[in-house]
């Protein structure tokens, strides 16, 4: 502990001397960078570092984006928007974010794929596999539980959806779905939820299981290719410095210029407000859970048990088990034909049923004209300009507030027609419906009543009925969306 | 256990070369996070480069009413103040009135003594804190009473023939006047 200091250091490398005695960094660098690799470097090891890289991205994105995003339903929407559109690089780096979960799932597939083909989880590696699978299931929980944070239409409702599908689970079902949106609803305590798992406890588990597992991987060492020896290497081997140091950080420039291509000159896009009271909304998932999703469509709920939880529950436990089924030394791809076969089936079926998916949304005409004015409506938001939201404590003079009776009366009317479903909470307007405020610089209060009464032949292939209000209500609906503004 | 370990050219020059290649790729790796940096500096500071918080400019009224006042006129004002992504919205008095050298001035109601709402005395034809008795005259000099300042002044200007105004906070009790939002 008390060593006394030994003179000035070695003129060589002082500082890295002085520096060294003190952390060790020497050896650290020495055995992480002279890693043996049997068979030397390739392109194939590439995906383990690679994803390394992009959550390490995420890491950093995330914590800047949380200097101006604020997880509450209020404002998760205005904060994102205001990231978007006002902050600058704010729409660069969010992209960068959101685009990295669809890179990360990317390269998780790859990963597996080529720990899978390799037969890399032979030989002792049993623990490697699983804190990998482990890794697997968190990197799926960022997807989602980030996915609702800008609370966008498309946010809100997947994850509707999503909780929804824990609610098939019979008996604990309701209860899971209940504990996961803090409530029988979706709200502002649902966002503060995955807001938490997203932030806090998920990434924790993550530190802690990347450590396990690239801990595991040196224990075991590398595997090197298909036709060595998983247990005692037989290849002349190379170090990991500096061959595969350099694949492995060209592969990560390709990925940083992809990334940042994307963002650059195609932003993730962000729709309007979640309006929970649309129920014309048409959720569609990101494109990575579409083939469960889809999956998910062929089991009614008489069958939902078998088809929600035994099905992918005996398939996630025969992938996690594989190590202790699969014991045989042999790792050429074409001697394992049946737990190949098994996972190129899987692979298979999951891009089949994604591309069902997107055809069956692409041929029903309904679907795809609701799609696209979806994708039309969140098009449109991100090229308005950012609105200040107006602070709750606001003293805002009497205008917030109608005072006129008839006014009162209308808004009444508003709500208890629905005509807020479509047409939005205040007549902002939803993807199924123009927006109503303003309406009195278009239409005089007679042509309005005559259009209320007999909707327009657009209007009425757009879903709008006629109102069959007496007179009196009428004339007071139409005070009401007057006075929108 | 492990065979000895070679480099794939084994070259005698291999010591060099690496560590060559090692200044080569750590110099590559400084640039390229150097070129990431700069969004997320950009980002961060934001707020350094932008005005995130502001008052906008309230509307009085036309000009025109004001030329000829003699006496201060009172006036509710919309005061609309950003700060990053919201804005809060609030109705604040204003008093317009004249200096000694006649032009058109205007005064915040908010005493600089503990802050109540100064009031224009008819009769005493000059401002009257209800609370402690602070008085000011027509310009909002300090006459007597508590109050450590005159009236605060805040900025005003005539644009496209409207009076416009800029609301402020002043810190109450001191006798200087120093801006709090």
């Amino acid at each position: 502990m008390n060593e006394p200091e030994r003179g000035p250091a070695p003129k060589t490398g002082g500082l890295f001397h002085w520096f060294d005695q003190r952390t060790g960094i020497d050896e650290i660098l020495r055995k992480s960078l002279d890693e043996p690799i049997p068979g030397g470097a390739r392109f194939a090891y590439v995906f383990g570092s690679a994803l390394l890289l992009v959550f390490i991205s995420q890491v950093i994105t995330g914590a800047f984006l949380a200097l101006y995003y604020v997880p509450s339903a209020d404002h998760a929407h205005t904060t994102v928007a205001y990231i978007m559109k006002q902050v600058s690089a704010g729409s660069f780096l969010r992209s960068i974010h959101a685009y990295g979960s669809s890179a990360m799932v990317i390269l998780l597939l790859l990963h597996v794929t080529q720990t899978f083909l390799y037969g890399s989880y032979k030989g002792r590696r049993e623990l490697l596999w699983l804190s990998g699978c482990v890794l697997f299931a968190l990197a799926l929980c960022m997807a989602f539980t980030g996915y609702l944070l800008p609370w966008d239409q498309k946010a809100y409702f997947a994850t509707v959806v999503g909780t929804n599908i824990a609610g098939e689970i019979p008996f604990v079902g309701a209860w899971i779905k209940n504990a996961m949106r803090g409530g029988v609803d979706m709200g502002t305590l649902t966002l503060s939820r995955f807001f938490v798992a997203h932030v806090f406890l998920v990434p924790a588990a993550i530190f802690s299981f990347i450590a396990l597992h690239v801990y595991m991987f040196r224990k075991a060492g590398a595997a090197g290719p298909i036709h060595e020896d998983p247990l005692t290497p037989k290849l002349p081997p190379e170090t990991f410095y500096p061959r595969q140091v350099v694949i492995d950080a060209l592969f990560a420039l390709v990925i940083i210029a992809v990334l940042a291509v994307l963002s650059q000159f195609l932003p993730f896009d962000l729709g309007p407000k979640a309006n929970p009271a649309d129920t014309r909304y048409l959720p569609r998932p990101e494109w990575y859970y579409i083939p469960i999703f889809q999956y998910l469509r062929y089991w009614p709920s008489s069958l939902s048990f078998l088809g929600v939880v035994v099905i992918p529950g005996v398939v996630a436990f025969l992938f996690a088990s594989l190590p202790f089924l699969d014991r045989r030394m042999e790792r050429r791809p074409w001697k394992r034909p049946i737990a190949v076969g098994a996972y190129v089936f899987i692979l298979l079926a999951l891009f089949g049923l994604g591309a069902v998916s997107y055809r069956n949304d692409r041929l029903d005409p309904a679907f795809a004209t609701q799609l696209l004015a979806q994708q039309k409506a969140a098009e449109e938001f991100s090229q308005q300009p950012f609105e200040l939201e107006v602070s709750q404590t606001s003293l805002a003079s009497s205008s917030a507030a109608p005072t006129d009776p008839l006014v009162v009366a209308g808004e009444k009317l508003y709500q208890a027609q629905s005509c807020g479903a479509c047409h939005g909470d205040t007549g902002a307007g939803t993807a199924a419906a123009p927006k109503l405020a303003g309406i009195k610089t278009r239409f005089s209060a007679a042509a309005l009543a005559a259009l209320l009464r007999t909707p327009s032949a657009k209007m009425t292939a757009g879903g709008m009925t006629p109102v069959t209000l007496p007179d009196p209500d009428l004339a007071a609906l139409i005070d009401y969306l007057n006075s929108l503004k | 256990m492990t065979p000895p370990i070679t480099d794939a050219t084994g070259a005698p020059t291999q010591h060099t070369r690496r560590s060559y290649l090692g200044w080569l790729l750590g110099l590559c790796s400084a640039g390229v996070s150097a070129i990431l940096a700069v969004p997320l500096i950009r980002f961060a500071l934001y707020p350094l480069t932008a005005k995130t918080t502001e008052t906008k400019w309230s509307d009085i009224g036309p000009s025109a009413d004001f030329q000829e006042i003699t006496t201060p006129i009172q006036r509710l004002i919309n005061v609309e103040q950003v700060d990053g992504w919201r804005k809060q919205i609030s109705d604040k008095v204003v008093y317009v009135t004249k200096t000694t050298g006649g032009e058109t001035c205007v005064l915040s109601s908010v005493c600089p003594h503990l802050g109540c709402s100064v009031q224009w005395a008819v009769a005493q034809h000059q401002f009257v804190c209800p609370c402690h008795g602070a008085t000011f005259g027509i310009d909002g000099a300090r006459l007597g009473g508590p109050a450590p300042r005159a009236m605060d002044r805040l900025d005003s200007k005539v644009e496209a023939d409207r009076l416009i105004v800029r609301y402020r906070y002043f810190r109450q009790l001191v006798p200087g006047k120093e801006v709090i939002g």
